[in-house]
């Protein structure tokens, strides 16, 4: 047994520094080496019941695989992720590990829990630096199954049934697959090569991916299940931006997070005019609410040469729903938080442009629905603050194509599909969902964890038909 | 890939395409749209669909040669292949049987009323037509519309072809001679619409018109393309592309259409320079 490292503090990541990176969209932590992974590795002990284990939405077996790293044998690690997930890059990136695996470490009582997330990047990041080849699955079972959207419960979905032997057609609505992977998420944070070699090795199973398929437009689900598909997933997100509904959004130089984040990632925006899809959002940017979301957004803008950004948030830094890291990330960037501040107006000149956003002060109230503490508004404290874009980031509802084209399949008020939470079951018979098109945002692993789940159900109902 | 089963020039700024798009053909209407991508590092173009084979598994598009990605499109010959070509998007246009439409289009606009007039004229509607271009060579599809209109009335700002003047002159000119209309479909650039709108609204003549504003992904998913529809934001691409004209807000459209006008004439300045570079 490797000597065990009782430091404090996590290994630190090596990072580009705030004032290099904010210019350039490069990806900003560079990765631990061998050395440090091992090293931080040793920080883990190992525990018997594994709480870290309890906070992982897909079970990934942590411990046993940071074992692994600390003995060096990095491919028994990536072995031992890749048993439960499927996707270990992009999760060792963008899951909220505070709240979920390291929120539970019981290192972290006294001290930083342990990097499970840094690791989990370094033993993905060290597999496909090997650029293995990957076999197709070659004993099928005859049965199709179709899933609808390739985001990360997609993507999950469609890789567990490629192994268990089906035939698997993803319809994805845009012309590049990955979801929010690829559209929403900056490649600062997650780099698209990545996102696409974690694709591409899905379809070298044998995933079939058919872009450009709108499903609810192109082709409906019952006209797929008529097509021989014995079941359909559907993963297609939460896509529609929601607005404030305050006088002057649809003024010039207003965005949603999604159209602004998907101009620079999706369509290269920030290469304008090397690419033809252009962005601007001036020098002076106010960016509405604090998710990862409007994390990404405000550094996106940074990036983009914005002198100015400013995350505009309605209740305190305390209930910002943003991970930990992308906070501490984007002030090292040099982002202006203005917490309990809501705004209430953008103000246009007279060609229509925005040239400020009227915003009235907030205090904390008693704790609402939510267990937050309810911001209410500071009479009088109304001031203007001057920038000349805002990017709206306060969260997406699912889009209703498929509950409108889709009958028999209920879904709540708000619009997301109702399922059976064991099985990820709808009310329509051969129906599965999971994501954010049932939950409303969340984050990537608990989509994949959606995905996963609904996986195993969907290959027990055709087992049994 | 989608390839391009055949290439028609209209006039020196409009062509015609017939794209192999089995998903669009299959399940289009009249009034949808599609969204395009000519190469591999292109933008996504939205473009109302002008008509469609269900058989040849073809859609038809015309479009006006403008900006940077029109004019990638306008060099690919039959035979080649756009990158990609998604649809159809959009709801089918509210199109009800009653006696009598006339449709106001104004340059490419002909292009995506066609296919909303001759449906009407399947349902067993009498329509008419009103074609306007800047002169005779930009009015497009006539000899298309005279197959089942009862009438086709040609009008150019410069008077080269048909009426001189706009396409509201005539069409105030019939009402006012005593033309019943149930209803008028006004499909052309933003202030034609508007014009339309206030020939029709005083007169209570319910109108409808296709809006086509900026937009990314035609899902719902950017809200670019937002508009204020009788006092509530839409997203035209979800809840359009047809909109009653009486509750747009107009001068709205036309500003948020000038987004990126400044990029559109860096663009424009680049593409110039390319071709002297080519020389």
């Amino acid at each position: 047994m490797a000597e065990r490292n009782m430091s404090l503090t996590k290994v630190a990541m090596p990072e580009q520094a705030p004032d290099v990176r904010n210019k350039n969209f490069d990806e900003v932590a560079l990765g631990y080496t061998e050395e440090m992974a091992m090293e931080e590795a040793k920080r883990c002990l190992n525990c018997k019941n594994s709480p870290c284990v309890n906070g992982c939405p897909v079970n990934v077996p942590i411990p046993e695989f940071i074992q692994k790293v600390a003995e060096g044998d990095f491919d028994g690690a990536y072995q031992t992720i890749t048993r439960e997930n499927a996707l270990p890059a992009i999760c060792g990136r963008v899951c909220p590990q505070e709240n979920q695996c390291e929120g539970k470490c019981v290192r972290g009582i006294k001290g930083e829990s342990v990097g499970i997330g840094r690791l989990e990047r370094f033993v993905a990041d060290h597999h496909m630096a090997k650029n293995e080849e990957v076999q197709p699955i070659t004993e099928k079972n005859g049965k199709k199954v179709a899933v609808v959207g390739c985001g990360p419960a997609g993507i999950t979905c469609a890789g567990e049934l490629i192994k268990k032997g089906y035939d698997v057609t993803v319809f994805e609505a845009l012309h590049k697959a990955g979801g929010v992977l690829s559209y929403g998420i900056p490649e600062f944070r997650l780099p698209k090569a990545l996102v696409a070699k974690e694709i591409e090795t899905v379809e070298k199973l044998g995933v079939k991916i058919e872009k450009n398929v709108i499903v609810g437009r192109s082709i409906t689900i019952d006209e797929l299940m008529e097509e021989g598909y014995g079941a359909v997933f559907v993963g297609t997100g939460a896509g529609l931006p929601r607005f404030l509904n305050i006088p002057g959004e649809n003024l010039l130089g207003v965005y949603s997070a999604n159209e602004f984040l998907t101009r620079v990632n999706l369509m290269k925006g920030y290469k304008f005019p090397e690419t033809p899809t252009p962005v601007k959002v001036g020098k002076k940017v106010a960016v509405v609410g604090a998710g990862n979301v409007a994390m990404d957004a405000a550094r996106t803008a940074k990036r983009l040469g914005a002198e100015e950004v400013y995350i505009v948030y309605r209740r305190s830094e305390e209930e910002a729903p943003a991970r930990l890291e992308e906070l501490h990330h984007a002030k090292e960037e040099g982002i202006i938080f203005k917490f309990l501040n809501n705004p209430c107006a953008v103000i246009g000149d007279e060609n229509g442009w925005v040239k400020g956003l009227e915003i009235v002060k907030q205090e904390l109230g008693e704790p609402d629905a939510s267990g937050r503490r309810s911001p209410r508004p500071v009479e009088g404290s109304n001031y203007l603050l001057d920038v000349e874009s805002v990017i709206i980031a306060i969260g997406q509802s699912p889009n209703p194509l498929i509950r409108q084209t889709t009958p028999g399949l209920d879904v709540e008020k708000w619009g997301g599909i109702i399922v059976e939470e064991d099985t990820m079951k709808t009310s329509k018979d051969g129906v599965y969902a999971g994501g954010d098109t049932v939950t409303g945002a969340a984050t990537v692993i608990l989509a994949m964890g959606a995905g996963k789940k609904a996986a195993k159900a969907i290959d027990e109902f055709l087992q049994n038909k | 890939m989608y390839e391009i089963m055949s290439k028609e020039t209209l006039n020196e700024a409009v062509e015609l395409m017939e794209i192999h798009a089995p998903y669009v053909a299959r399940k289009c209407e009249a009034g949808q749209f599609i969204i395009i991508r000519v190469d591999e590092e292109g933008e996504r173009v939205p473009l109302t669909i002008a008509d469609y084979d269900r058989e040849k598994e073809t859609v038809q598009i015309i479009y006006q040669v403008v900006g940077h990605s029109t004019q990638l499109l306008s060099k690919l010959k039959v035979g080649d292949s756009v990158e990609d070509f998604v649809g159809p998007l959009g709801k089918p246009a509210p199109l009800h049987k009653c006696d009598h439409v006339i449709g106001v289009a104004g340059g490419v606009g002909a292009a995506p009323l066609y296919p909303q007039l001759r449906k009407l004229h399947e349902m067993g509607v009498k329509v008419d037509v009103i074609i306007g271009g800047r002169s005779a060579e930009f009015v497009i599809l006539e000899e298309k519309f005279k197959e089942f209109c009862d009438h086709v009335y040609i009008t150019t700002d410069d008077g080269s072809k048909g009426t001189k003047g706009f396409v509201t002159t005539v069409l105030a000119d019939l009402i006012e001679k005593g033309e019943k209309f149930d209803e008028v479909i006004a499909i052309g650039p933003l202030i034609m619409m508007k014009n339309v709108v206030n020939v029709t609204k005083p007169l209570n003549i319910p109108t409808s018109v296709s809006l086509n504003p900026i937009m990314i992904d035609g899902t719902g998913m950017c809200g670019g393309c937002r508009v204020t529809v009788g006092g509530e934001t839409k997203f035209a691409c979800v809840d359009g592309p047809d909109f009653d004209g009486f509750e747009v807000d107009f001068d709205e459209c036309m500003k948020r259409q000038g987004l990126f006008k400044a990029e559109e004439r860096l663009e424009q300045e680049r593409d110039h320079q390319c071709k002297i570079g080519r020389g």
